[in-house]
Parts: structure tokens; sequence; C-alpha cells
């Protein structure tokens, strides 16, 4: 990342350095006037007024909108979570599939589901679908529905694409000892997939809490709804309500990239990599007498 | 059955969809701009701009799209009186754009920034050898490659603001979601077939661009 970027401009010599301490002080200047301008944007519609605020500073704020509206959307996002990680991985597998009839439909319900607008969906669950099953859906099975179908074809895509990469000896090794198809797959490719493709998999589940917030247009009481909605119904407070939930989703988004991050780094230094340590170069040993040379062979 | 034998259904219908493409057109352009402004933002030696291109990936990135496209409405329009036209589907239209284009340029600065890290580090090296500075080293050299290499990535982006300009219809544009739910709720028993058109109608649009993307990067992609 920051090698590039590091080769991009030269060590700065004297002159760029006033340069550039120039150009800090002007853009900061700048910054300044934008944060001022915002500043004095809220100030002039009554935004700093202190009864918008102060709702945040009392308990029944918190335990009466925001906290459930927050449980609400972290039960939908666990629930959604799992189901589509495993609607991806069975879908992933079904189009890896060598039987036609099960690869086809596999993959023409991920292109189909990657292709339709998850409002679409949401909507389809909640209004359309009532008329078929003789029953109301309630907005927490539209939401976690339409989240698996959606972030489920998605991931299905990354674990595939994963799969695919997994190097072509790992089930040649696991097919050689006699395990049968099914077993490669559980136990060689699938673990190693979801191991390489852990940043695009914690990538999407990011996005997939974040269209929770969805569930606001189904009246599920979620984040948006309870936080925002509701809240600012009480008090009048729009702005306010909606920059404390979007601090609120953006921490959370944030622990879960750091979280992902850090498993990335974990799976790297714990050995994740074994099929590595028979490449790098062995110590120069006389033959068949050090253990490199079984490894080796 | 009769739900498009009726002409002003299949107005809707269209309407809502050409709002879907006029949302996707205006919101990829300002996206793209902006995007490639904050990745070279992201990579300047000045630290304030870095700062500032951080801050704005972060803080987009991680908010919800309807929370933001709820926020243009809510508070630059109502609370803070920002308005584009005295019609009102063209104003929301307008503030739906510059939500969009504020979510999904942090998408494009970020897949224009790992391009950027594509490019190997003896083309920008070779550049300030001959003399070019960073503006210079960053517009005739590393962004042609960069741009080359994150043609796909910047597709799935396109791909993705298009399904997400549906989002505006939270606010109250008659865009296709917002028809289709319409529809639904006068034509219950038709939930399948309105269902199976309007999605049809994406997956007829966007599978298709998906393919093109991909055969559009594999063309471009810089052979190394």
């Amino acid at each position: 990342m920051s090698n590039t970027t590091s080769v991009l401009y030269d060590h700065p010599g004297p002159r760029a350095r006033v340069r550039n301490a120039v150009l800090t002080v002007v853009f900061g200047l700048a910054l300044l006037a934008l944060l001022w301008w915002v500043y004095r944007k809220f100030d002039a519609a009554g935004q700093w007024s202190g009864n918008l605020w102060k709702p945040f500073a009392e308990s029944e704020t918190w335990t009466g909108f925001i906290l459930p509206g927050l449980l609400a959307t972290l039960q939908a996002a666990a629930a959604g979570m799992v189901f589509s990680l495993a609607f991806g991985v069975i879908f992933a597998v079904g189009r890896l599939s060598e039987h036609r009839w099960i690869s086809i439909p596999a993959g023409a319900v991920v292109e189909f589901f990657r292709a339709v607008p998850l409002l679409l969906m949401i909507f389809f669950i909640f209004y359309a679908v009532p008329f078929l099953i003789q029953a109301p859906v309630s907005g927490f099975w539209a939401v976690v529905i339409g989240l698996t179908l959606y972030n489920g074809s998605v991931l299905a895509e990354a674990f595939r694409a994963g799969i695919r990469a997994v190097p072509r000896g790992q089930s040649e090794a696991a097919y050689a000892i006699g395990m049968r198809k099914t077993l490669v797959m559980r136990h060689i490719l699938v673990p190693q997939a979801a191991r390489s493709m852990l940043p695009v998999i914690v990538s999407q589940l990011v996005v997939l809490l974040k269209d929770t917030a969805l569930g606001y247009i189904v009246a599920y009481p979620e984040l948006l709804q309870r936080g925002v909605n509701d809240l600012s119904a009480n008090y009048g407070n729009v702005v306010a309500a909606a920059i404390v939930a979007a601090v609120i989703y953006i921490i959370i988004n944030s622990l879960l990239t750091m979280l992902a991050n850090w498993l990335d780094r974990r799976s790297r230094t714990r050995g994740g990599r074994a099929p590595k340590v028979a490449d790098t170069p062995q110590p120069p040993v006389p033959q068949g007498a050090g253990e490199g040379a079984v490894v080796g062979t | 059955m009769d739900v498009f034998g009726d002409p002003r259904n299949v107005d809707a219908t269209v309407s809502g969809f050409v709002w879907i493409l006029k949302l996707t057109g205006a919101s990829a352009v300002l996206a793209l701009v902006l995007g490639v402004i904050l990745a070279a933002m992201r990579v300047s030696p000045i630290p304030v701009l870095r700062l500032f291109g951080a801050g704005w990936v972060n803080i987009f990135r991680n908010t919800p799209l309807t929370l933001i496209i709820f926020f243009c409405y809510f508070g630059l329009y109502s609370t803070f009186g920002l308005s584009f036209s005295d019609d009102l589907p063209l104003n929301t239209y307008w503030l739906g754009v510059i939500g969009l284009s504020t979510y999904t340029a942090a998408f494009v600065c970020e897949a224009i920034r790992s391009g950027i890290n594509t490019v190997p580090a003896g083309q920008a090296e070779a550049a300030r050898a001959i003399g070019l500075t960073f503006a210079q080293t960053l517009r005739i050299v590393v962004l042609p490659q960069a741009g080359r290499a994150v043609v796909a990535p910047l597709g799935s982006i396109l791909i993705a603001l298009c399904k997400n300009s549906t989002i505006v219809g939270t606010i109250g544009l008659m865009e296709s979601s917002s028809v289709m739910k319409d529809l639904i709720n006068s034509y219950g028993n038709a939930g399948v077939l309105i269902f199976a058109v309007f999605a049809g109608a994406f997956a007829l649009l966007l599978i298709p661009t998906g393919y093109f993307f991909g055969w559009l990067a594999n063309r471009l992609a810089v052979k190394r």
C-alpha cells in the first residue's frame, strides 16, 4: 500500500518542503473554512440549540430508542450474516458442481439475485409474498430474507473465486489419499477459500450490516427507524439524531473491519500458508541428512 | 393479468426506470470525478489532503446509504433549506444524486487507490527520474495505468450504484421500486408477475453490463 505512495514523490528537498508547508497551510485553512461554514449553516438553522442535543444526555433516549434500535439492527444483521454465509457456500459449491442440472440453476440464481436491487426484493417479500402464502411476513423476515438472497449471492461468487484459486495440488493430494468429492470440498477447498477470501467476505458483511437500514422502509424497528425517525418525531432533531446514528454505524463497521484485518494477520502468521513452507529455499543440507530433505521430497 | 394492460401502469413503470437511469448517469459522473480527486488527495504529499480523503472514505463508506439519502432530504433540504428546483420530483432527484455520489465516491476512491498500488514502483520512479512533478507523474504515468487496472471494480461499483439508486425512492421519488410497491398494493394477486417484470428488467440491464465490464477489463488490462 504505502510503498507506491512513497515513490510517487521524491523525498522533499528544501524547496519542496517549503512548498508542502505552504500548501498544508492553504489547504488546512480551506478545510477550517469549510468546517466554519458548516458550523455557521448549523447555527443559522438553529441546529446547535441545546434542546435538540439534550435528549442524547438523557438515559431514556438511549433505553427507549437508540439501544432497542441498535439491538434490532444487530439481530437482523447477525441472522442475515449466518444465512448468507450458508447460502454463499451452498451456491458456490453448487455452481462448481460437475452435474449441469445443479450448476446451471445455481448459477442462474446467483446471477439473478446479484442483479436485482435489494429494495425490490424486500418490497416483494413484504408486500407480495403475504398474498401467496396467505399470512403476513414480518419486517424482520423481509429484511433478513432479502439480505440473505442478495449478500448470499455476492458471497457465493467470492467463495467460488476463492475455491478456484486454491492450488490444484491441494485437491489432487486429497483425492490421492482417498477422499471423496464432498470431503475434498468440505475439508480442503472451502476452508482455504474462506481464509483467502476473508477480506472480501468481511467487507460484504459490512455491506450487509449497512443494508439492514433498509428495514426502515418496511417498518422494522432498527436503528434508523427508532434512533432517527421515531426519535426525531418526538424531539424534532432530525439532523442531530442522524449524526448520532451515523457515528454508531461508523463505529460498528470500523470494528468489523478491524476484526477482519486482525484475523487476516493472525491467519498469515499462524502457519495459515502451510504449503509455502516446502517452497521456501531450504538451507543447504547434505542429501538425506536433515529434515529439510524429507520435506523437499 | 391486466396490470400491464393499463397504459397508466405502463407509463409509471417506464418513468420509474427512466428515473433510475437518470440517477445512475448523473451520480456515476459526479462520483467518478469526486472519487479520482479523493484518490489523488489520498496519495498526495500533503498530510491535510490525505486526512481529508481518508476521513471522507471512512465516514461515507461506513454509513448506510439509506441514512445518507435520508439526511440529504431531511437534513440538507428540510433543515438547511438546500433546494435545486421548485419542481418537487426534480428537487428530490438532485438531493438523491448528491447522496448517491457522495457515497459512491468513497468506493471509487478506494478502487482507484488500489489501482494505483498495482502500478509497479518502477513506473513512478522512472517518471520522477525524468523530472516529472507529483501531479505530472500521477496524471501522465500512474493514473492511466491504474485506470485500466480498475475497470472491473469500477464496473461493479457502477452496477451497485444503479441498484442503489432505488433507495432514492425512500425520500419520495417515484422510481421503479416505489412504482413496484404501489402496483403490488393495487394488484396483490399479480405480485409475482409485477416482481418478475421489474426484477427481470434490472437483470436484463445489469447482467450484460457485468459481462461487458469483464470483457472490457480483459481487453484493457496492461500486459506485464
